[in-house]
């Protein structure tokens, strides 16, 4: 039975190597190379973050007191590339490498010597990108979304675009691994109707990565050649045109967005189950809801562009489709609230940071739908609404997510329970102080302020100063966090037991907590009632 | 008095110059078509609050009914296609209504045939550029000019300026970064056709109190109309991250009674007819080709 098959897991011959560089850059194991993706993307999340305290600090008051216009634009633009391809990406990677082989039941993932690649481009990539703003030009100062001609007028654009050709190739073949993994390496029994929606949704997220990151990199290959190569694509002296950029730019951008909210709903209808000891409610619903959004993001890239002047057929088509969006994006909120009706709650820090992005999210949701409609648009397109939108969904969203898959399996990766005052502590500072930050924006927006600007007439000045002391303190409550983390892995002396949380499911906590370095050498027998979702039908 | 103004201008029902502090919503603005956004941004706003309070009332009546510490035990259903079905539905109606009133008022927007006036307006880094070119049926001879942020706004911006932005008024009004040398002049109850496009990166021309904004790129000319219903000084600003002025680059636009814009414009025809030919020259044969190459490092100094 499931004891015969694990037994092997307590005598673990091989262990992790001995080492330091032959454990750290040499990888090829899932739980380590995890393990390198996370403390990757917290030191960016602190990074990107820095860059934010410094735009919150020059547009704490009207007039400009600390930087200058030219290196502001730096920090937004920097900001947001930092956060993307370095926080919120990564981390989800990080996540999805130590859970998914233990949650199917795999030894390790596909491909673990591409996978030990693909961490490392990383942080060469990071290096690179930050280095520019060394340069004497400076950094990058047309906003992430680089749009031409503008980005062309960058020194550094070339270092810039080399980052992001490394970045891109780290996920695709971080997807390809995916892939592969899910496809081929599942235990007998682990139907892939019966996986975690966690799995589902990388298992999607990775086939939109693969079909979009290529698409990010022709299209700031084209700029590169635009600018040193002599070509004219988005030159309209040259025959070319600008907006074709967008087009380009924005096919990928749209599925990128969903690649970074896609496995945050994965984590959420694992942690929400477990805390109220309730299944999912309607699981198949919620894996074709992911799946469904992930077909639609591939047709309304170009709500990014309702201001370019599209025609007329083009904005209705896309306010048509963007509006979809909302339907299996409602069914999943509809969802996790009935899952957590009827159940026995309670509230450790995991289900904490889980709730607040059922609402918060539905709020940046909300906000999304609005942006939908093509007349309305027209007013909040380029403004702080759109800043608010996707700061609702992309930190009380994606962010939270990350965080509380971090606080719900510390446990299985350290042995050791996190400290769950202070863990409450990091939530309600972080909830309280995240809204102070974005709400605001919604008004700033409404009443006219245009995004990516360095300073503002004085009737924006309220909105702005409450928003940056929102923004220093959650800032500062992050600090917490990292405290929460260290105390747990150093210093804790709570140990976490195998199932660490009462009501939680699933073949990742059927081995001891910490994971062995090698987990499931022999396939487990799968008993259906031991996972969250053995019996799809009940 | 105050304080009804106050609530007033949060929660934004006139026409408005210029941005309230502490306000809340979007202007109801001063074009005939400006109520558009501004009702579809209310209804859709009512939209999500209902919605919201339902969901979220759900979650917190659920957080309290069902906890573990007050003895709840945990249901096992995990189905319920009634409610499925119905919570599926209703948001797709709801989808419907919201895309049939935007159809509607997306489909007026981009109407601007029966236009009485065309004004062609070009953005630069970083300032704009305005030309006339015709005004109830006939051509308008030589009138254009650049507008660019006031000259008090751009002292008092310059960073360790030590200068008060609260200083920076037009009477009682507040302008700082919001007034121009010279604003865009234009009759009321007149539907006025703007052809907008850039003359070297990507801008977008934003006077919120007209409802709309559109995109000024190099290469192409957009389109985009207005019918001013109220005669009043409007503000707006660049809409498009444009290097390193683009907070930078106001917007005004001055609408008149048509007698009084008559009477403007008919000054403006004398000004550039007048003998001072060659510098008037100069500055319309500076107009600019909209096909510009695009690849050069920033041409505009700031101001």
């Amino acid at each position: 039975m499931s004891h015969a098959a694990t037994h092997d897991q307590h005598d673990d011959h091989h262990g992790a190597p001995k080492g330091f560089f032959q454990r750290w850059c040499m990888s090829t194991n899932h739980k380590d190379i995890g393990t390198l993706y996370l403390i990757f993307a917290l030191t960016m999340f602190f990074i990107g973050g820095s860059f934010a305290m410094v735009i919150r600090a020059e547009l704490f008051k009207p007039g400009l007191q600390l930087v200058q216009p030219y290196f502001f634009n730096e920090m937004t633009t920097l900001h947001a590339l930092v956060m993307i391809f370095g926080a919120i990406m990564p981390a989800f990677v990080g996540l999805g490498n130590w859970m998914i082989p233990l949650m199917i039941g795999a030894p390790d993932m596909a491909l673990p010597r591409m996978n030990n690649l693909s961490f490392w481009i990383l942080p060469f990539a990071f290096v690179l990108l930050l280095s520019t703003l060394f340069l004497p030009g400076g950094g990058p100062a047309g906003g992430w979304t680089m749009y031409p001609p503008l980005a062309l007028q960058s020194g550094s654009l070339a270092y810039v675009v080399f980052a992001i050709h490394l970045m891109g190739i780290s996920s695709i073949m971080g997807a390809i691994n995916i892939i592969a993994t899910i496809l081929n390496m599942r235990a007998p029994g682990m139907d892939l109707l019966k996986m975690p929606v966690f799995v589902w949704s990388w298992l999607i997220t990775a086939f939109l990565l693969i079909a979009v990151m290529p698409v990010l990199a022709g299209a700031v290959t084209m700029l590169l050649t635009d600018k040193y190569f002599g070509t004219n694509f988005f030159n309209p002296g040259g025959g070319g045109d600008p907006v074709l950029y967008q087009h380009i730019f924005w096919f990928f951008g749209h599925p990128e967005v969903y690649i970074m909210i896609l496995p945050a709903f994965g984590i959420i209808s694992e942690v929400i189950p477990t805390f109220a000891r309730k299944p999912i409610f309607g699981y198949k619903a919620m894996v074709f809801a992911i799946a469904s959004i992930a077909f639609l993001s591939f047709i309304v890239w170009a709500h990014h562009m309702f201001a370019v002047g599209l025609p007329l057929g083009a904005d209705i088509f896309f306010m048509y489709a963007t509006m979809l969006i909302a339907v299996p994006t409602g069914v999943k909120v509809f969802n996790w609230v009935s899952t957590m009706w009827g159940g026995s709650m309670t509230f450790e820090t995991p289900m904490l940071f889980a709730i607040a992005f059922v609402i918060l999210f539905t709020i940046g949701g909300f906000s999304g739908l609005m942006l939908a409609l093509v007349p309305a648009d027209f007013q909040y397109q380029d403004s702080y609404f759109v800043v608010a939108h996707f700061h609702y969904v992309l930190v009380t969203g994606a962010l939270f997510a990350i965080i509380s898959a971090t606080y719900y399996w510390l446990p299985k990766w350290t042995g050791q329970m996190y400290s769950e005052f202070w863990g409450k502590v990091h939530f309600w500072n972080s909830v309280v102080w995240v809204n102070v930050l974005f709400f605001p924006m919604h008004f700033l927006g409404l009443a006219g302020m245009p995004r990516r600007i360095p300073d503002y007439n004085v009737a924006f000045a309220n909105f702005n100063m409450i928003s940056s002391i929102g923004g220093f303190l959650f800032g500062a409550s992050q600090l917490i966090f990292l405290g929460v983390l260290i105390h747990c892995v150093f210093f804790s002396k709570k140990k976490a037991a195998e199932r660490a949380w009462e009501g939680a499911k699933g073949l990742e906590w059927t081995v001891p907590s910490p994971a062995p370095h090698h987990t499931f050498d022999v396939p487990p027998i799968i008993h259906d009632e031991e996972l969250a979702h053995g019996n799809v039908n009940a | 008095m105050a304080w009804a103004t106050l609530a007033l201008a949060s929660f934004g029902s006139a026409a408005q110059a210029a941005p309230g502090p502490w306000q809340l919503n979007m202007q109801r603005g001063a074009s005939t078509w400006s109520p558009v956004p501004y009702h579809l941004n209310n209804i859709s706003l009512g939209v999500c609050v209902v919605i919201g309070v339902l969901v979220f009332g759900a979650m917190f009546i659920a957080m309290f009914r069902f906890r573990k510490s007050r003895g709840a035990v945990a249901e096992k259903w995990s189905h319920n296609t009634t409610l499925e079905i119905v919570w599926t539905t209703i948001p797709v109606i709801i989808l419907i209504v919201l895309a049939y009133l935007a159809t509607g008022g997306l489909t007026s927007w981009a109407d601007t045939t029966g236009s009485q006036m065309t004004v062609k307006v070009t953005g630069y880094q970083w300032k704009w550029r305005y030309d006339y070119i015709s005004y109830l049926g006939k051509p308008v001879d030589k009138v254009g000019f650049m507008s660019k942020l006031d000259s008090l706004s751009d002292q008092t911006r310059q960073l360790g300026s030590g200068m008060d932005p609260y200083a920076v008024k037009v009477g009682a009004e507040n302008t700082y970064l919001l007034n121009v040398d010279k604003p865009l002049v234009v009759p009321v109850d007149t539907k006025i056709r703007f052809l907008i496009t850039g003359g070297d990166v990507i801008h977008s021309w934003w006077v919120p109190a007209l409802g709309w904004k559109l995109d000024a790129i190099p290469g192409i000319v957009n389109v985009a109309w207005t019918n001013i219903t109220t005669p009043g000084t409007y503000r707006g600003q660049c809409a498009e991250l444009c290097g390193q002025d683009h907070g930078f680059m106001p917007i005004v636009v001055v609408a008149k009674s048509k007698a009084d814009f008559a009477k403007w414009l008919a000054g403006q025809e004398a000004k550039s007819a007048a003998p001072a030919a060659a510098p008037a020259a100069a500055s319309t044969a500076a107009a600019p080709q909209t096909a510009q190459i695009a690849v050069a490092p920033a041409t505009g100094k700031q101001g």
